[in-house]
């Protein structure tokens, strides 16, 4: 089974190991979630879980959400989201909750979410440009990308050249993050390194395929 | 919600008691070394020209002359390496940051000592703290009288101060 958990990032601090050495971990509040549904090869054409986590007030849910919940015996949820599985998922049902006890075992993990929004964005923030210079006849163009490729031939731009655009609020994912302490008693994930998002931003967290 | 959290974990890799020093007391740092197999103490005495941060990232910075050569390390507070600070001496200081001694060398770079309660000397501290002792002994014992005076004259005023009252339109 592929084991994940749907939760919320704290923030980040920094923890002392035994022999003294500062680590630097983001603290994720993962779980408990419930199953809301099973998803399977011979009904839906590939084997998943869905996952369903922080309870939503009825009345600002849906009729479709609340009937959805109903099935399983919850409350609506704010975020659900869908754990894919190599194979059927044995022993887990719709209704079962799953708390951070599953990562007991798990090395590292990778955490999906919602980078934080900057807006339209320029080159230099948004790749990293260096920008043209400040001053030797510079003429109000301080920030621009310069040139975007040859002139006559090929006559046009290549695809693929960066250009400024969207920046942020985007999907994404930090692979392969060593889990550091699982606090069950208190529902914490700590994971070694950033985590996507702003605190308190929602993000899946699952076991890595990464060796 | 979110903060409460975060303190759980914080306090986790925090130590429960910090012994307090101060900027500008000279400090023994005994720091946990492992060589191969053994661990051993060395100390690391200096005095303390800064603190930073809060919580587990909580730092300072322990200054001393070796051989003519001013050396610096940095400790964080909470860290298990560090097994213990014993304050040796006070120093007085009017700043929170004492970078100014990197520059100064020879007889400059040594703190005028601070006793308690800001006194010059180790006598001076004493004879004020005796003093203050006795002050706040005379003054809970003068509480304690005045409680009791209350207490009695509660008793024996309720009927007292009606007989006040009345009396005293007359007697204007």
């Amino acid at each position: 089974m592929n084991v994940g958990l749907l939760g919320r990032k704290v923030g980040m601090t920094q923890i002392y190991q035994e022999d003294g050495t500062a680590v630097p971990v983001t603290v994720v509040q993962c779980g408990p979630c419930t199953v809301l549904q099973v998803r399977t090869a011979e009904r839906d054409g590939y084997h998943a879980l869905q996952l369903g986590f922080m309870d939503k007030k009825r009345k600002s849910a849906t009729q479709a959400e609340r009937g959805h919940a109903r099935k399983v015996e919850a409350e609506p949820k704010r975020f659900v989201r869908e754990l894919r599985q190599e194979g059927p998922a044995d022993g887990i049902s719709a209704g079962q909750v799953l708390t951070v006890e599953v990562f007991n075992d798990i090395k590292a993990v990778d955490v999906v979410g919602t980078s934080k929004g900057r807006g339209y964005s320029g080159v230099m923030k948004r790749h990293g440009f260096k920008g043209l210079r400040a001053s030797h006849g510079v003429k109000r163009m301080h920030r621009h990308p310069g040139s975007s490729g040859p002139s006559a031939d090929p006559a046009h731009t290549r695809k693929g050249i960066r250009k400024p655009g969207q920046y942020g609020n985007a999907r994404v994912t930090a692979r392969n993050l060593k889990v550091v302490r699982v606090d069950a008693a208190n529902n914490l994930l700590l994971v070694r390194g950033a985590v996507p998002g702003p605190n308190g931003g929602f993000v899946m967290v699952r076991q890595t395929n990464k060796k | 919600m979110q903060n409460e959290l975060m303190e759980l974990v914080e306090q986790s890799s925090m130590k429960s008691q910090v012994p307090s020093f101060e900027i500008g007391d000279t400090v023994d740092v005994h720091v946990r070394i492992l060589e191969g197999e053994k661990e051993r103490i060395q100390v690391f005495n200096g005095v303390v020209i800064a603190r930073s941060g809060a919580k587990t990232r909580e730092m300072f910075v322990v200054r001393r002359i070796v051989q003519g050569e001013g050396v610096e390390r940095k400790f964080p507070v909470h860290s298990p390496r560090i097994a213990d600070i014993v304050v040796k001496r006070s120093g007085k200081v009017r700043r929170a940051k004492l970078y100014y001694l990197r520059g100064l060398s020879g007889k400059a770079v040594r703190l005028k000592e601070r006793f308690a309660g800001g006194k010059a000397t180790v006598a001076e501290a004493e004879a004020a703290r005796v003093e203050k002792r006795a002050a706040r002994k005379a003054r809970s014992e003068a509480r304690a009288a005045a409680k009791a005076e209350a207490k009695e004259q509660a008793k024996s005023q309720p009927p007292k101060k009606k007989g006040k009252k009345g009396e005293a339109p007359e007697a204007e």
